[in-house]
């Protein structure tokens, strides 16, 4: 199905089915109970979760096949979003062609920062584009937000091609030749597919919930399914096969009769267009674009997504990133009182120490729970989130396999084996 | 004239003459033994022929090209596979896969985006290492993990990984080095069987003489970066210079 | 000439920090292997046993005093720091004042203590595993690190002040014969040079001329071989670390007085930190001391007005394109050895 291998097929139907039905089971708290807030089907939200996956699983055709690890991969996010915002402010609020200069501007950039980056291996490589990246946030910071236009002048490039600081923003003088400059009440237009707005939203009463479909949730959706798709291809495909060949034994792949340079800068390019992507589809939800999106964080940010969830992995990046979408939304929204109430059954002193524990993991401390699983998935379960699951998994079925056991560490993951 | 020429070849590190007049002939369908005492520059010379070093002097002429200033994928896309000292596999795939990649490589160079086609659906070429992997005995063993297999089948892979190219030069560098006796003798029963069955040319570096004279057609005797003397087997064996700079001990 | 001499100066306290931390860094990769990027948050963490300190030392209670009222007539209530009553008013105020350099005590046994659990309790299972991972479970570990120090300290910057002998400046022009008041700069930097040179210089010495320097010395040429010689090189990487640890935790120490720290100020260093040893060289200790400084003062030049005049946002970029420059045309830095780090 779809030139899939059945079970890669299972995979993308599974996948295809929760991101459709996300508004269901992301909310399945009744909105009176007290666990409502742990509900995540908020259109906000899951937007994040579908865009970071794209994100992630860009990265992941880097890491996770090639070994190369970037740590400036935000430069593209935040190329991807400017490229979108410029779209916008020029030609109008269609989100196709801005998503599609998203991926090309972000492509461009990617050619020329991987070709000088990939001269090196390594920690060099990891450092040379983390200072590419960090490049990149200063320029926006500073020298592309300057006044290109001249003092007297008030035009486009006013704050420069960034905005600097502040973002670069939508505002009613941008021409949009090929859409309205404002709507018919004087406000800003808001990006679409169409004439479909992304922020436009149906609501569901069933009961004690309500269930939330955005028009922008199911356009990134099926944006992040149709770069998964592309990605189990990847994945699947000769070239996906060299990247890992490159992984494993350059030596080897260079005495096979084949050059690593052109493959590892394919992928480089081609993980530079995913979080192009995704940067442009972020400026779409919400048409603002800021240089922090393109600091160091942002790229670490991905790294973590991506070996949380399992690198290597199809799925892996995309569960690694809504783990920690959701973490960052819902982890840090507890504060004392709710923990106070969750564990009002205790006694008092035990109650107070039993919060005091916890507190400083939750709200604001949502990175510090963060790091150590980061640290302990590192540790015990370099696999991530998939290869935890494939541990349970065979538990359950009570006959681990003993290849798993002789590969260690570096078990190649189910969907890894085009031999399956 | 022979597939390979090297003439003249030199070189230098920094103040170590490595190799200094290299000059040596592989005739087409011969198998050709390079061998000499340690530090005699044979790696030195291999390694001048499959572009990992370019040397000071001197020419190294493959099928009527030169191979100097080429990379080393340029080198093997010309013809010349090479199997390492330690063999060089692909651990993290699984054997099957070890054995397409090279596949790919003869047909379709050292870099072509396929990136939306399945591996799975090449059936033709899945055919063909189906078939090599049957010849080396390794059939059963194609979904395996290449990492976790014993070093006697990494080896056997290797050596399939490079004959499924059709290589018309098949470069052995110390293929039995770090063997128990039996995994030698399989070794040697190998490559004789594929001497027999293909038309292919063979330069094997070796330390160990019994492999050496159970293959080779002709043997090129190397001692401080230069050769000694070349000659067959039997009157190596006999040469009085040979036998005094290098056998003495080993015979 | 004065602008020249000023912004050499200006160079050289960031330069100082840069150079230790990459000192730190180097260590550590060049005897164990290991990619730290942990570094920072050492560095950091050195900044907080100064804020520690400096907070223990002000502890106070409360004392009524009867000679004086508050608004309201009654008698004044007064925070009377404990130093007070252990060493007397005076010199209590002075060791209150002193807290910034007296935390140099407070901090080596704090960092070698954190450096050797770091060592023995994580980086010794990682030193057999890819580098791409080493990075990884460092970087888990500065997140954690760095959000303990946050929920303790909290987001905002602690201003830790250097004593109050030294808060004034020095002005080079008068001395130099310049115009008075061209080169003015403050005491604290010129003492943080100062102690960064000596600390270069100790470890210096201590790699030169002791037994144990020796030992280390080979043992990052080779490791292998002095292993083979019985030498039980593991238990001196650990106290390397330690000291490594240290060193970047007293480069904290004394930061604190030119930025006030806060709980991500280690990683803001470690970035430039990194791109430091890269640049002077994997592995190279004299090429990490080097490009520190080097780049430290080429920040500062870059930084000039009429420089940015001419090329905009220059002081932002430079020290990144000079490590992509000197990455491109000299792949192993301006001192790196053969082979480090390079598959």
């Amino acid at each position: 199905m779809f030139g899939l291998q059945k079970q890669d097929a299972k995979l993308l139907l599974i996948v295809i089915g929760l991101t459709m039905l996300a508004p269901f089971i992301l909310n399945p708290f009744p909105e009176s109970s007290g666990w409502a807030q742990f509900n995540a089907g908020y259109p906000d939200l899951m937007q994040r979760f579908v865009i970071f996956g794209i994100f992630a699983i860009g990265f992941n055709i880097l890491f996770g096949l090639t070994g190369y690890l970037s740590f400036g991969h935000a430069a593209f996010l935040g190329i991807g979003s400017y490229a979108a915002m410029w779209m916008f402010k020029l030609f109008g609020m269609n989100v196709l062609p801005a998503l599609g200069l998203s991926v090309v501007m972000s492509g461009l950039f990617a050619v020329l920062i991987g070709y000088v980056s990939l001269r090196r291996s390594g920690i060099y490589f990891s450092i040379l584009t983390l200072a590419f990246a960090m490049m990149s946030y200063a320029l926006a910071y500073s020298v592309l937000a300057t006044d290109m236009d001249g003092p007297d002048k008030q035009g486009l490039l006013q704050k420069g091609l960034t905005g600097g600081e502040t973002g670069l923003q939508l505002t009613l003088s941008d021409p949009r030749i090929l859409g309205q400059q404002a709507t018919d009440d004087g406000n800003l237009p808001v990006p679409s597919f169409f004439g479909l707005e992304m922020r436009s939203a149906t609501e569901l009463s069933v009961g004690d919930w309500v269930f939330t479909f955005s028009v922008g949730y199911y356009f990134s959706a099926v944006v992040m399914l149709i770069a998964f798709y592309l990605s189990i291809r990847i994945f699947r495909s000769p070239f996906g096969m060299m990247l890992r060949a490159i992984k494993s034994n350059q030596q080897r792949l260079n005495y096979t009769g084949l050059n690593p340079k052109p493959y590892t800068l394919a992928a480089f390019v081609i993980s530079g267009m995913y979080a192009g992507l995704a940067g442009g589809l972020m400026a779409s939800m919400d048409p603002l674009a800021g240089p922090e999106r393109m600091f160091w964080t942002a790229s670490g940010e991905v790294v973590l997504m991506t070996i949380l969830g399992g690198a290597g992995t199809l799925i892996g990046p995309v569960l690694g990133a809504g783990a920690i979408k959701y973490m960052e939304n819902i982890l840090s929204k507890i504060n004392s009182d709710i923990l106070h109430t969750w564990f009002a059954f205790l006694p008092d002193g035990l109650e107070d120490f039993v919060v005091a524990i916890i507190y400083p993991f939750i709200g604001k401390g949502w990175h510090l729970t963060l790091g150590l699983i980061f640290m302990a998935v590192v540790i015990f379960l370099p696999g991530g989130i998939v290869e935890g699951g494939r541990r349970i998994g065979s538990m359950f079925k009570g006959r681990a396999k003993k290849t798993d056991a002789a590969s260690g560490g570096k078990t190649v993951a189910p969907g890894q084996d085009p031999a399956e | 004239m022979g597939i390979l020429d090297v003439k003249d070849v030199g070189k230098r590190f920094g103040g170590l003459q490595a190799l200094g007049d290299v000059n040596l002939s592989v005739k087409e369908n011969t198998c050709h033994a390079i061998i000499g005492p340690n530090g005699a520059g044979k790696s030195t010379l291999l390694n001048c022929l499959v572009g990992k070093l370019i040397p000071d002097t001197g020419s190294v002429m493959f099928d009527g090209q030169s191979v100097l200033g080429r990379s080393p994928h340029e080198i093997n896309q010309m013809g010349i596979s090479r199997v390492f000292q330690t063999p060089e596999i692909f651990g993290d795939l699984s054997v099957m896969e070890n054995m397409m990649i090279p596949l790919f490589a003869k047909r379709d160079g050292a870099f072509r985006l396929h990136a939306i086609e399945s591996v799975f659906n090449e059936r033709a070429l899945r055919a063909e290492a189906e078939e090599m992997l049957s010849e080396v005995g390794m059939l059963e063993k194609q979904d395996m993990h290449a990492a976790s297999m014993s070093r006697g089948d990494k080896r056997r892979l290797e050596m399939a990984m490079c004959l499924v190219q059709n290589p018309k030069l098949l470069l052995l560098d110390e293929p039995t080095a770090g063997m128990a006796r039996a995994d030698t003798n399989n070794t040697i029963d190998l490559l004789k069987e594929i001497k027999e069955k293909r038309d292919i040319t063979i330069a094997i570096i070796e330390h160990d003489m019994h492999v050496v004279f159970s293959l080779a057609d002709r043997i090129t005797v190397l001692a401080q970066g230069t050769p000694l003397v070349e000659d067959t087997p039997e009157n190596i064996k006999g040469h009085p210079k040979v036998q005094e700079a290098y056998l003495g001990e080993s015979v | 000439m004065d602008w020249f001499i000023l912004q050499l100066l200006n160079g050289l306290d960031k330069g100082s920090a840069y150079a230790l931390i990459a000192l730190g860094l180097t260590l550590i990769f060049g005897t164990l292997g290991v990619v730290n990027f942990a570094h920072g948050a050492l560095f950091m963490i050195g900044a907080f046993c100064a804020v520690t300190l400096s907070r223990l030392l002000s502890l106070s209670h409360q004392v009524v005093d009867e000679t004086r009222t508050d608004f309201l007539g009654n008698p004044l209530k007064v925070d009377v720091p404990y130093a007070y009553d252990i060493f007397g008013e005076t010199m209590g105020a002075a060791i209150i004042d002193w807290a910034v350099p007296l935390s140099i005590l407070f901090a080596i046994p704090v960092m070698i203590l954190i450096g050797v659990v770091m060592e023995r309790g994580l980086i010794k299972h990682f030193y057999k595993r890819p580098h791409a991972d080493q990075i990884l479970v460092t970087f888990g570990l500065a997140i954690v690190l760095q959000e303990v120090i946050k929920y303790y300290y909290g987001a905002n910057p602690i201003p830790t002040p250097a004593p109050s002998a030294f808060t004034g400046s020095f002005d080079f022009g008068a001395i130099l014969g310049f115009e008075p008041g061209s080169i003015i700069y403050p005491y604290w930097r010129i003492i943080y040079f100062g102690f960064a040179a000596v600390i270069i210089g100790a470890v210096f010495a201590f790699l030169q001329f002791t037994t144990f320097g020796m030992v280390v010395r080979a043992g990052m040429a080779d490791r292998e071989t002095v292993g083979l010689l019985g030498i039980n090189i593991d238990k001196r990487f650990t106290i390397m670390f330690g000291l490594a640890a240290a060193v970047a935790g007293l480069a904290g120490v004394m930061y604190t007085p030119i930025n006030s720290p806060n709980y991500h100020m280690g990683m803001d260093f470690l970035v430039l930190s990194f791109v430091v040893v890269v640049v002077g060289g994997m592995g190279s200790l004299p090429g990490a001391v080097l490009a520190g400084f080097l780049l430290g003062i080429l920040e500062s030049f870059a930084s000039m007005r009429e420089v940015i005049d001419i090329i905009p946002g220059i002081n932002q970029v430079i020290i990144y394109l000079v490590a992509i420059i000197i990455l491109l045309t000299r792949p192993r830095g301006l001192m790196g050895r053969k082979g480090v780090m390079e598959d």
